[in-house]
Parts: structure tokens; sequence; C-alpha cells
């Protein structure tokens, strides 16, 4: 039995297979860049790239996991302001300590997400309409809140985003990446994760099995939130200020993200770790235009034909393993 | 299988060729395997030929390639001695082949009236003709009797059986010389497949060449002029109807003699009660309906579509929640009325419902992940990680037990057949171990050779002392099946019937008690 169960987890190709291209997907990015540009493949590039990122990969792993309950997270980006607005306000306006600061700037992200869940789901409304209300209210809590007026924070906190000794990662990226692997698993071995796929695959054949879903599809929502206030505090130790305005359009990267990785809109489908792959994929893809000198406009261009590849071969990919898995039983 | 015509088919000549509707020669589809294999058939003028055959026998793959859906791998096809390829539905379409597929497609929120006519609406620039297309629409329905159906009503608000029978009528409304038939009947009461039949005969009798499948082996032998019956892939024999018993189709079908071999019913009811349904009431849909259900009984609950019994188990089942009543369980005193599933799931019910793919399955998620689905406590440690070898070594075991035919328990489900399908949501309940099992419509879309297995399990289940509720649709399986049948008939009970006593007479004749009343 036991010998069984292992084979077919290694028989997962598709898993197997969805890493591999992702992998050769950046490969040939920095191959491409390298050709291009002398000064991109450098040893020193790839830290450079990654302790940019840690804010966008943690909004991103969130909304994997909404994308995966069948809803969508649009008010991220507005979140991420508020937190860092309130962090910026507590410290400079209230002299707060920077630690005391960011445990109110994660439970007021947390509890933006908390409502919002608590509202789509409790109320069935489609949480696209409801996170575009919050889109705009936490937006609009973060001027309120600073007077539309940037804070300057200083140089006490940037320790967090500073590369670390020896490996030159900021401590900021590792913990994005602790939480890109917390949550895969997550998702992968523990009921929670079990219930979120459930629940996206088809949410009224969980009901009728007698799981009650309105706890963990809030639940998602709340870490959602959540991770929106640990990326302020990233980005806010980054800078180190903070801005009301922003994050603006960091949905949508979000969104690109996890969609490059694979992750199916209609909910049911998603994997973190090739959700981390995609925001590599972009930011490698941003970095190296910005060095060949490629204008605004080439720069969005490309950008938004890669993400549309990418969700045209997989299409593909999951066809071809559909239709070897029928053929399969006969 | 190579694309070589055999020697018949050179010699064909186009005279020969036209003697016939519909003429189709060594059709081969691969697809790893080959799942229609070398199959020929001829259709004339005004003649209903059934296909008969298992699941995965290739029937519906048949039926997909004549109907342009699919292009077969080999072999050749004329209509009225024309060859015919056709590329896609449409072409098939304007060639006179209409199909009407064993799933619904009608739209859910166009109306009745849109649906009939979709794609052809009546307009003048684009701008659609309401009043012709009503007059077009009613005529349509009342061709065939359906004038009970309001054009306005959204067709998701249709019940299943009004919904196929719209699906029918549509077909039949445009230009038909060929009609494919996919399980018409598998959602339609008695009164709605006789009302089918009457029709059926009568554009037979106006020289339509229908291709009828079915499961029901009665409704072949009184409705088909020719019967062809196909295992895996293959043709095995074609012959009149008329010489042909269903013994013979069925061990055509299976290979299996014993199928069809009288089955001795055995009552496994015990004296206590396990289960009482006091007074559950739906508004307007359902009376406030009282019956008690023993430990080790299968109770039978039978009715026309749209009689509520189907709103009769949600209700119980708190998927909607009752407007009156309560049940109470053996062992607790506490009447109780659930407001959700996870409450009557707390309480040991557990409820298989009409629709797999809508309510019952993940359908793109594996057997093991639909198996455990509502166990999920008992493979997870305090910190709820999932113990995988347990949880694949739990599935294994029910899929053994209930023989649901799959490479491994981490095969998807959607590429299982109708009746596996439907083993996994039973086993489901199984690894929940609960008491009361409500079947909704437990063989529909199952295949005839797959209802023995799911009777046998309603067997081992009532020996174990479960309480099984049964709604069908088809008569037969709940004489066959149940200690007991219960009639519900316009939202009440209009009989119960022991089976020491019954008649199916006496039991159709309550069908209808609540409608003429």
């Amino acid at each position: 039995m036991g010998i069984e169960f292992v084979r077919a987890r290694l028989d997962d190709r598709g898993a197997l297979v969805q890493y591999m291209g992702m992998v050769g997907v950046l490969i040939m990015l920095v191959a491409i860049f390298s050709s291009l540009s002398e000064h991109f493949f450098r040893p020193q590039t790839i830290p450079l790239i990654l302790n940019q990122i840690p804010d966008l990969i943690v909004i991103a792993v969130g909304m994997t996991l909404v994308l995966i309950i069948g809803g969508i997270d649009l008010s991220v980006g507005s979140l991420l302001a508020l937190g860092s607005a309130v962090i910026g306000v507590l410290m400079v306006d209230h002299g707060w300590s920077f630690v005391s600061a960011s445990v109110v700037c994660l439970l007021t992200a947390g509890a933006c997400g908390l409502t919002s869940g608590m509202i789509s789901v409790g109320a069935k409304v489609p949480s696209f309409i409801v996170t575009l209300g919050m889109l705009e209210i936490s937006r609009g809590i973060a001027y309120w809140l600073t007077d539309s007026q940037q804070k300057y924070i200083g140089s006490s906190v940037e320790s967090l985003s500073l590369p670390l000794p020896v490996i030159g990662l900021s401590s900021a990226f590792l913990v994005a990446f602790s939480v890109v692997l917390v949550t895969q698993w997550v998702l992968t071995r523990t009921v929670f994760g079990r219930y979120c796929i459930a629940i996206g695959t088809n949410v009224e054949a969980v009901r009728m099995s007698g799981v009650n879903t309105f706890p963990y599809r809030v639940a998602v929502f709340t870490v959602s939130g959540l991770l929106c206030g640990l990326a302020a505090i990233m980005r806010t130790t980054l800078l180190p200020s903070t801005d009301p305005e922003t994050g603006v359009g960091m949905e949508l990267a979000a969104i690109a993200a996890c969609v490059i990785g694979g992750t199916s809109l209609m909910g049911g489908r998603g994997s973190v770790i090739n959700t981390f792959f995609g925001v590599l994929i972009i930011s490698v893809l941003q970095t190296g235009l910005a060095q060949v000198g490629a204008a605004e406009g080439t720069k969005r261009i490309i950008t938004g034909t890669v993400i549309i590849v990418a969700v045209i071969l997989d299409a593909i990919r999951g066809r071809w393993f559909a239709g070897e898995g029928r053929t399969l039983e006969s | 299988m190579t694309s070589v015509p055999d020697r018949q088919t050179i010699a064909c000549t186009v005279d020969e060729a036209s003697s016939h509707l519909l003429r189709c020669d060594s059709l081969t589809k691969r697809y790893a395997v080959n799942v229609l294999e070398d199959v020929s058939l001829e259709l004339s003028h005004g003649e209903i030929h059934a296909i008969v055959g298992a699941n995965g026998a290739g029937k519906s793959t048949f039926c997909k390639i004549v109907s342009g859906l699919v292009r077969p791998t080999s072999g050749t096809m004329w209509i009225r001695g024309t060859e015919y390829r056709p590329a896609n539905k449409r072409h098939a379409e304007t060639a006179g082949v209409q199909i009407v597929q064993q799933e619904l497609n009608l739209i859910g929120n166009l109306t009745v009236a849109e649906n009939l006519l979709f794609g052809r609406f009546p307009h003048r620039w684009g701008r659609i003709h309401r009043g012709e297309l009503h007059r077009r629409a009613r005529l349509a329905l009342d061709r065939f009797g359906l004038d009970e159906i309001s054009l306005d009503t959204p067709a998701r608000r249709l019940g299943v059986g009004q919904q196929q029978m719209v699906e029918i009528a549509t077909a039949l409304d445009r230009d038909c010389r060929v009609l494919i038939l996919d399980e018409p009947t598998a959602a339609l009461t008695h009164r709605e497949t006789d009302r089918l039949f009457i029709w059926l005969r009568k554009l037979r009798d106006q020289g339509v060449g229908m291709i009828y499948i079915s499961h029901r082996l009665e409704e072949v032998i009184e409705l088909a002029d020719r019967v062809t019956v196909l295992r895996d892939g293959k043709k095995v024999l074609s012959r009149e109807a008329s010489c042909l018993s269903a013994d013979e189709m069925v061990r055509g079908m299976t290979g299996d003699d014993t199928l069809f071999a009288h089955h001795d019913f055995v009552s496994h009811c015990q004296s206590n009660v396990r289960f009482r349904v006091q007074g559950i009431g739906q508004r307007s849909v359902l009376h406030p309906t009282s019956f008690d259900v023993h430990a080790g009984e299968r109770l039978g609950v039978a009715g026309l579509i749209g009689s509520g019994r189907t709103e009769l188990l949600r209700a119980i089942f708190g998927a909607d929640v009752a407007d009156s009543g309560h049940v109470v369980l053996d062992g607790d005193p506490r009447p109780r009325r659930f407001r959700t599933p996870s409450q009557a799931v707390a309480a040991g019910l557990a409820m298989v419902t009409e629709d797999r793919k809508q309510s019952g399955l993940l359908l793109s998620q594996s057997v093991m992940v639909n198996a455990t689905l509502a166990t999920m406590s008992e493979f997870r440690s305090a910190v709820g990680i999932i113990d995988h070898a347990d949880e694949w070594a739990a599935s294994t075991r029910y899929r053994d037990q209930l023989a649901i035919r799959c490479r491994d328990v981490g095969q998807s489900c959607d590429t299982l057949s109708g009746g596996n399908q439907q083993k996994v949501v039973i086993a489901k309940w199984l690894l929940r171990d609960a008491k009361v099992f409500l079947f909704d419509e437990p063989t529909r879309g199952v295949d005839i050779a797959a209802t023995r297995p799911i009777y046998a399990l309603f067997d081992e289940l009532a020996q174990a002392g479960k309480s099984l509720v049964i709604v069908s649709s088809d008569l037969d399986e709940l004489l066959r099946n149940c200690d007991r049948i219960l009639v519900l008939s316009a939202g009440r009970v209009t009989g119960e019937f022991h089976r020491d006593t019954w008649s199916r007479e006496s039991i159709m004749q309550a069908f209808f008690a609540g409608y003429t009343e």
C-alpha cells in the first residue's frame, strides 16, 4: 500500500512538468537579457532583483489562496497603502516603536480582509465587487490618516531590507520565501488547504458533504489581508518611508503572477510555488527590460504578451494532461 | 486500425447506398485505444434503430460521429447515397441530422421560447420579433403536448424532466431527417415517456429515421424496429427488435448470463424505528409529510417529477430549510430541523444527490479527495495535517469494496464513467459511517451493467442496519429494491405500499391521485 502511494505521488508528472516549465522560462529570460545587455547577468544582479520583490511575493501568495477558493481580492494594493500609512502615522506622528506599529498595521489590514470576507461570503456578494469597494475605502482611509502626505521614517527600520552578509539576500526576502513554503505546505498537506481547493472546485458539493464552508472562505480573505499588512511592513523598510499613493495597480501584478503560475481564475487549482515563479518571471522581465533600455510602452506591451502566452501554454498543458488521464481509464 | 476500406465498401454502388437514409461503414474511432471499432450500420427511412451497450461500449462516440461532434479515425458515412462528412454539428444539422444529447444543454437564463429557437431567432435587422418567437415556440411545444410549460419561464426554473422535453422539442422543431436520441428518457417519468413515444412514432410515420440509445431495455423492445448491441466498441449483434429478447440483449452487452437472473429480495428491516420524519413541509411544493424509517429498511419514494420528492429529501437534509416539521433520530430524543447539511451530516445523515456533477462531486479532483471529503477530521492530526498515506489507504479500501474502476485513487473523477462516479459519492458516505442514507435518483446516468452493483450495495447497507430512503423515477427500481414504497403526488403522500401487498397498478394510480382531486 505504502509503495503504491509513493509511486502515485511520483507519477504526478503534471506538477513536475509545470515546475520545470516555469524554471525553463526563467532561464530563457535570463539568457535573452544577458545576450542583449552585458550588465545583466552578474552574480550580484540576482539578489538585487530578489530583494526588491518580497512585498509582491507575499501579496501574490494571499491572492493565490483567494483565487483557489474561487474569489478575487482587488483591494490588496490599497491595503498595502493603508498598512504603511498606519505605520507612518504611528511612528512619525505618535512616536511608536517600529514593532508595535507593525502589529497595528497587521491587525488593520487583517481586519479589512476579514470584513471583505464576511460581507462577500455572508451576504453572498461576489468578492470582485466587495473588494473593489474595499480598494476605494482603504485607499481613502490611507489618505485621510496621512493627510495625503508621505512620511519619512529613516534608516532605523532599514535593516530588514538590507542584504545579509554572505548570502546577499535580505531578511524580508527570506521571510517572504518562508511564507511561500509554509503556504504551499498548508495548501497541500492540511485540512484547511484541502477544503480551500474543494470549495473552489465545487462549493455546493462541499456544502452537501456536510462541511460548513463559511469559516474557511472568510479565513482566506483574512489571510490575504494579513499578508498585505506584512507586505506593507516590508515596503516600509525598503524605502524607508510611507506613501499613501503606494501600491496602485499591485492587485493586477499579483493576479498576473498567479495566472502565469497556472492558478485558475475559476478556482480549485493553483500552486503557491508556481506563483512565486510567476513573480520572479515578471520581475526579471521588468528589470531586464529596464536594463536594455526599453521604453515604458515597449515594457508594457512585452509584459502583457508574456501574461497571455503563459495562459495559453497553461491551457494547452491542461488539455494534454486531461486527455492522458482519460485514455488511461479505457 | 488503418483506414483501408474493405471489399464490400468498394463494391458498394451509389444505388445500393441510396436505399438507406443513413449508412455507416466501418466507423472506427481511436484515442489511445479503439473506442469504436469497425462499426457498420444502416438506418432506413421511418426506422427506429436502437443502440444498446454498457458504458464505454462506444454508443455515445458513435452518436457524436454521426452528429458531427467528433470525427472518425476511419470509415465512411452516406446520407441518401451522398457521402456525408460532417465537419461540425452545424454542418450535420444542415444535412438534417439532429442530436439530443444526454447532458442538458439549455441556457438557464434564457426563457423556454428563446431556447427553443436559439440560433434561429425570427428577427428584423437584428431585433428579435417577440410575437413571432412566441408563436413558433408555442407551436413547437403544442405539437408535443407540452402546454403546461410557460414560454416565459427561464429554463433554469424547469425541472430536469421538463428541460429534457424542451430539448427534444427543440431538435424536433428543426429540419430533421435523422434524429439521434442519447438516453432521452433518463430523467422522464412514465407519463412523459409515453408522451415522447407517441411523438416518436408519429415522426417515424413521417419517414424520419431515428437512432435511439437507452439503458432501459423494455423501452427498446417497445419502441425500436431494429436493435444493435455494442460491446467494447464493437458490434456484437444487430437484429429486428421483434426477434430479440431483453435477456439476449443483456448477454450481448455484457457477455454475462447471470445479470438478469431473478433477483430475490431479502428484507433486512428491523423492528426499531431509526428515523422519524414529522410534518416536514416546504411552502407551495411540499405539504407537511410524516413517515418512519426502520433500521435496515429500504423505503422507496415514488412519484412524478415535480411531485416534491427531491424537495422532501433536501428539506430533511437541511439543503433547503424546511418551513415546518422536524425529524427525530434514534438515540436522540430532541426533534431537529436541520438548517444546514453540516448539521444533518453530524447527526448521521447522508445524501446522494440527483445531480452528481452539480452537487455531488468535485469533478476535477481525485477519487481520494472526493471519498474523504466528509471525513477529513479522521485523517488529521492535532494541528490539521492530513495523513496522506492513511487517507490513500482508506480510500483504496473503499475503492476495492465498491469495485470502483480506476487506475488508482489518485485518478481524477471526470475521467470515470457515471456508475463509477456514483460509487465514489457513496464511498464518501460509507467512510463517514452514516446511519441514514437519502438517495435521489441513484442510478441516473448509470448504465445497466453498473446498476446491479449499486443494488447489491443497497442490500449490504440494509443488512448492516442502515436506513435507506430511495427516490427514483424508475418504479421497477423501487419495486426491486424496497421494503416499502411511499408515493408523493402534487406535494403530498397519496399512498403507502408494502412489498407483500403492492401492485404496480395501485402504485401508478397513486402517482396521479394528488393532481386529480
